[in-house]
């Protein structure tokens, strides 16, 4: 450990915020709205291995590489659902996927 | 040493999401944000963790970014005059929002002293990771590979092409049947 586990966790904050504060502005642009989950789930993975090298667990790692897979698997299901969408109103914008019956 | 290299790839990372949430190219915000990836990698890297290093560059930057600038140029969607990028009156609870909470987690965070001495460093070699990971979460192991393969189905599904799917009868669903008709020419 080279820094006080409360510096990472302050950095891991800070980019989960970040997300946060990207994900309600960018609330009408589907793209942006994946992006800005991703950076939630960077930081949430931060938190996991500053704890597993604070103590020395290997758990904290593994849990990292699980979030990693599940987030894999959560795009390329989001981006394959962009992508039809995209084909049935030729646009990304949020506000117009407003009824259910299609 | 290190920790200068710590606070300056802390720096790189905040910056480059800032940059990249801000930005309303989305090209540009992938490429910010592979920046920032980089950073957290190495910061991983600083933290005794090189196997989640290695996987963020390849799985993060290499795969999912890409992925994710595959689609914005194949749905043509790098236009930001056509984008609908958030005005500054959407900004402002947003930022409102974010400040709050991240000034309450910081002053949570420093007010409370912990005892938590830095204890010295000692890297989890992969070996001992791995042997963790197989041996003590395989039920979770083939979890997660179950969920690959459903992403997958689902992603092979929703991109089959509309022809093949003759559920609907195309007067119920106008927007369907124009949406086809825009893309027949």
């Amino acid at each position: 450990m080279i820094v006080p586990l409360e510096h990472i966790l302050i950095l891991a904050a800070l980019l989960f915020f970040l997300g946060l504060g990207g994900l309600l502005a960018w609330r009408t642009n589907l793209i942006m709205m994946l992006v800005c989950i991703e950076v939630m789930l960077n930081a949430v993975m931060l938190v996991f291995v500053g704890g597993s090298t604070q103590w020395g667990n290997a758990d904290g790692q593994i849990f990292a590489i699980f979030i990693m897979a599940l987030t894999s698997s959560e795009v390329s299901l989001a981006l394959a659902m962009v992508v039809y969408l995209h084909r049935r109103k030729r646009t990304v914008n949020t506000d117009l996927f407003s009824e259910m019956k299609g | 040493m290190e920790q200068i290299i710590f606070y300056i790839l802390a720096a790189v990372a905040v910056i480059g999401t800032v940059l990249a949430i801000s930005e309303k190219h989305p090209v540009h915000a992938i490429l910010y944000l592979v920046t920032s990836l980089f950073a957290v990698a190495v910061v991983f890297y600083l933290l005794m963790a090189p196997l989640v290093a290695v996987f963020e560059v390849i799985l993060y930057a290499g795969a999912i970014m890409v992925l994710f600038l595959f689609v914005i140029m194949m749905l043509d969607l790098g236009h930001p005059e056509k984008g609908f990028s958030p005005h500054w009156r959407e900004w402002l609870p947003a930022l409102l929002l974010s400040l709050v909470s991240i000034a309450s987690l910081v002053m949570v965070i420093v007010s409370r002293h912990s005892q938590l001495a830095v204890p010295a460093a000692q890297s989890i070699p992969i070996r001992e990771v791995s042997r963790r990971l197989f041996q003590g979460h395989g039920v979770a192991v083939e979890l997660i590979s179950l969920q690959l393969l459903f992403a997958l189905v689902g992603a092979l599904y929703l991109g089959k092409q509309q022809a093949s799917s003759p559920g609907l009868p195309p007067s119920s669903a106008p927007e369907r049947v124009s949406g086809s008709e825009e893309k027949s020419p």
